[in-house]
């Protein structure tokens, strides 16, 4: 019995007793499912041990929308408890757990799976390449990043939810006021999730730097893939500061070290600066492939080259440099002096200058374009005047003698969210509306579609705006709730009306793509846009091996070069293809991973070195093993190619 | 797989190239992680709270005798790299096993060195100041247990497979791992004890 105890919840609620039937229940009825309908063998082929970078790319698709589903439902119980004064739906400790998770499951489980799907599924074919340079370690990437989300995604009903706020800040988030394990689950989490996004960042670097088509020099590769060229090298260098804080972190609750407290010397500070040093670059690894993607969008829509290609290439090489040189501003009232704060406000200011520059790039390559709205362009249009009251606000905060009255409160709130949702999210429906097609070989319901982007718009204004308002009037972040007097309740009731609109939106989203799997046509195009670069020129949906013959390349619009200037993009004839084999071990070694830190999260020792052994026995397997992919004859091509063409 | 014979063995092959790049990135991230281990170090070094100061613990032998070790271990790795290229798999072989008894050598004697220091209470818990000096050492020393294991792996497999393009690829990488993890020692000699004890 004791042993059991240890997994109880803290702070249990009827809430939470109906999530633990839900999930058992729902466990059991997917078991049930794949068992009656003889899938376990279809799962494990084509899914549990892919090393397609297509197949790892669709399953982070999925993931982040599950995980968006889940950060909503927390966002929805903030504003409900926060929607009118004294309200009594939620206690301070359950408050404090919600918007934790909300905050870390929406960072790090929903926006960083997002980009990492369309970066997995479009580089590739962007660069006209088979697969990214390590396919077993993509899926590595990905099954790592899985496991932690089920570790996060569990700590509710096992044990407790982390409840010191996303960024975890100390003393808070030590074991003398962060009692249950929660913090150790948020510690686990991300370690194993980040240990994935770093692979992912060695596999991409390699990916673009050396399987580029023939012709396609760096100043020719499309816009996208430069983006996750960039975000891939921030990716490089800013976690491996979040492992090591992670690591200390660790250590302080689970090994009583003293790096973040406040006796025998050490610094809570110094958690603050190395989260931050992460944590900011963390923002651009967000936003910069959203920018991305709405370079290709912009562009293909108003059917003219990208205006500024190398000033947008060139700001993001220097927003990538000032990322790390800014994190201060994050705390700029925790007493650093004048000059450093000084200092670090200026280059927080300088960063808006290279985002200006993008902005007014896509202005330009607007302007006289012959522009067709489709959903995907309605996202990027409404991104760019949203976006801008976040980036204004943004220089606001960064003033840090202004920050003082600003820091902390709701208007803070609405700063980060007036960025990260026009900049992540709306990128990312912009690109999943885009590259469905690609994706699925079917066009998501325009018209729903269109209906989906002004909701979410609008319910976005609806729901942030207020938090300046209020946040300027003094209401504080992170409080559970406030008293009548001080005048807040109208603000927060209109910001649960512009929340319950986002989830609508976010249903509809659903909806859509229910609808238009049912009822959409396949008979569409592979390149039904009108597009420009090469994920384009292939099949929709792609066969495994992307191209039947590489493809040559002369500019950064190879495919409209070969639409309209009779440009040859597939010299040549068919050759065989070199693919890699599918593995279990990625998915093996992710699962000892996710039961490595669950024994550490319970300070449960023997579990602890058992599975340790046992990563390092995947580790010595994989050394042995000889595996050298296997070959598609041309007759196999030939046979694809005719099929997908359909005659 | 296109093998290119006018490259060295190790680069022969594109998935080749694209592993030494791949593992020149990771070093990247490996340099961050040891910065960030750093930065933190210098941060702790004075709070020492109730504990000793590096002066009080250091000790100027044992760490002597494991840098040497340790850099006589990048000298042979090197050597065994310039064996490969030549070709020569025997001689290989020997600095190969050369290098990891002297891993081993420096190993145990940062073993004894933190048995010295727990025992003197300079533990993992008595101040900011150990715990990151532990943490710092203990990293690198990881990272060094980690390659004993690994070059065993590939001694293994130079004695089964012969010097094929793989082979050749593992062994060239693993010496940049090492070369690192001596870079890495030699800033701890500097800016940890060599500091630390004037
Ligand atoms: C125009 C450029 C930007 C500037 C000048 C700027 C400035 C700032 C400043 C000064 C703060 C700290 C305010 C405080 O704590 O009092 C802040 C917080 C934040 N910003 Fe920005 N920002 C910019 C763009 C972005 C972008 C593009 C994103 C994300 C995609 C973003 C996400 C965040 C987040 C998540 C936080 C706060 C997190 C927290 O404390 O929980 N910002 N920003
Ligand atoms: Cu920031």
């Amino acid at each position: 019995m004791e042993f059991f105890e240890r997994f109880a919840i803290p702070h249990p609620s009827p809430a939470i007793y109906a999530s633990m039937v839900a999930i058992g229940l729902t466990v059991i009825a997917i078991v049930a499912g794949l068992t009656y309908f003889k899938k376990w063998g279809y799962l494990w082929r084509e899914w549990l041990t892919t090393v397609d970078h297509k197949h790892i790319g669709i399953m982070y698709l999925i993931s982040a929308l599950l995980m968006l589903f889940r950060g909503g439902a927390d966002a929805i119980m903030i504003r409900a408890q926060l929607a009118v004064p004294d309200n009594k739906l939620l206690d301070a400790q359950h408050y404090n757990e919600v918007f934790t998770t909300h905050g870390t499951v929406m960072i790090i489980f929903m926006a960083m799976p997002f980009i990492m799907a369309f970066m997995n599924y479009i580089v590739p074919l962007q660069i006209g390449a088979r697969d990214v340079a390590f396919p077993r370690l993509n899926a590595l990437s990905f099954w790592l990043f899985f496991m932690g989300a089920m570790l996060i995604n569990i700590s509710f009903v096992i044990g407790g939810s982390p409840d010191a706020g996303w960024t975890s800040y100390f003393p808070l988030a030590n074991n003398e006021f962060s009692e249950s394990v929660g913090t150790n689950y948020y510690m686990f989490a991300l370690q194993i999730s980040g240990l994935g996004t770093l692979m992912t960042g060695i596999n991409m670097i390699t990916t673009i730097l050396k399987m580029r088509a023939p012709g396609m020099t760096l100043m020719k590769m499309p816009i996208f893939t430069w983006s996750a060229l960039v975000t891939n090298i921030i990716i490089v260098f800013a976690f491996p500061v979040l492992t090591v804080a992670l690591i200390m972190g660790t250590m302080d609750r689970l090994f009583a070290t003293n790096f973040f407290t406040s006796t025998n010397g050490g610094i809570d500070m110094l958690w603050a600066n190395f989260f931050w040093i992460w944590g900011h670059p963390e923002v651009y690894i967000l936003v910069l492939p959203a920018f991305g993607i709405y370079s290709e969008i912009i562009s293909t829509f108003s059917g003219r080259n990208l205006y500024g290609y190398k000033s947008m290439v060139g700001s993001m090489l220097i927003i990538s440099f000032l990322s790390f040189l800014v994190w201060t501003h994050h705390f700029f009232t925790m007493g650093q002096g004048a000059l450093t704060n000084s200092i670090f406000s200026i280059t927080t200011m300088a960063i808006a200058v290279p985002t200006g520059v993008k902005i007014f790039n896509w202005l330009f390559t607007l302007w006289r374009g012959k522009i067709v709205i489709t959903t995907a362009m309605l996202y990027s249009l409404l991104f760019i005047p949203i976006f801008t009251i976040g980036g204004v606000t943004g220089v606001m905060l960064g003033m840090s003698a202004a920050d003082y009255q600003y820091h902390n409160t709701m208007f803070l709130v609405a700063h980060f969210h007036m960025v990260i949702i026009p900049g992540v999210v709306f990128g990312m429906l912009a690109g999943l509306h885009y590259y469905w097609p690609k994706m699925f070989g079917f066009i998501l319901d325009e018209k729903i579609g269109k209906w989906t982007a002004w909701i979410i718009s609008m319910s976005t204004l609806l729901a942030f705006m207020p938090m300046f308002f209020s946040g300027l009037d003094g209401q504080a972040r992170r409080m559970y709730t406030y008293s009548e007097s001080t005048g807040f309740g109208i603000w927060n009731m209109i910001s649960f009306i512009g929340a319950i609109g986002l989830a609508i939106g976010f249903v509809l989203i659903v909806y859509n793509i229910y609808y238009s799997t049912r009822y959409a046509s396949r008979d569409i195009s592979s390149d039904p846009w009108d597009a420009r670069s090469l994920e384009w020129a292939t099949h929709s949906p792609v066969p495994e091996y992307n191209f039947a013959i590489v493809p040559h390349v002369t500019s950064t619009d190879a495919l409209w070069d070969s639409k309209y200037n009779n440009h040859v993009l597939f010299p040549g004839k068919y050759e065989k293809i070199h693919m890699p084999n599918n593995s279990g071990i990625p998915f093996i070694l992710s699962c000892i991973f996710f039961a490595w830190g669950f024994s550490f999260v319970f300070g449960m020792w023997i579990p602890a070195i058992i599975t340790t052994i046992g990563i390092f026995i995947c580790l010595g397997h994989r050394s042995l093993e000889k595996d050298y992919g296997r070959y598609i004859s041309v007759k196999e091509i030939e046979e694809t190619e005719t099929k997908l063409r359909g005659v | 797989m296109k093998i290119n014979h006018s490259l060295p063995l190790e680069y022969s092959t594109h998935q080749n190239q694209m592993n030494i790049l791949g593992f020149w990135v990771f070093l990247g991230a490996e340099i961050m992680l040891f910065a960030t281990l750093f930065s933190g170090y210098f941060t702790l070094v004075n709070r020492t709270g109730n504990g000793p100061t590096g002066a009080d613990i250091f000790e100027i032998t044992p760490i002597l005798l494991e840098t040497m070790l340790l850099l006589t271990s990048s000298f042979t790795i090197g050597l065994a790299i310039h064996a490969m290229r030549l070709g020569n798999k025997k001689a290989m072989n020997v600095y190969f096993v050369l290098t990891l008894l002297l891993g081993l050598g420096f190993l145990s004697l940062e073993v004894y060195e933190f048995i010295h220091y727990v025992h003197i209470g300079a533990g993992l818990q008595t101040s900011a100041f150990t715990a990151a000096l532990l943490t710092l050492l203990g990293t690198h020393g990881a990272h060094v247990t980690f390659g004993i294991f690994w070059g065993l792996f590939i001694i293994g497999q130079l004695k089964s497979r012969g010097l094929t393009p793989e082979v050749a690829n593992k062994s060239f990488i693993f010496s940049l791992y090492w070369h690192f993890l001596d870079v890495v020692w030699i800033f701890i000699f500097s800016f940890v004890y060599l500091k630390g004890m004037m």
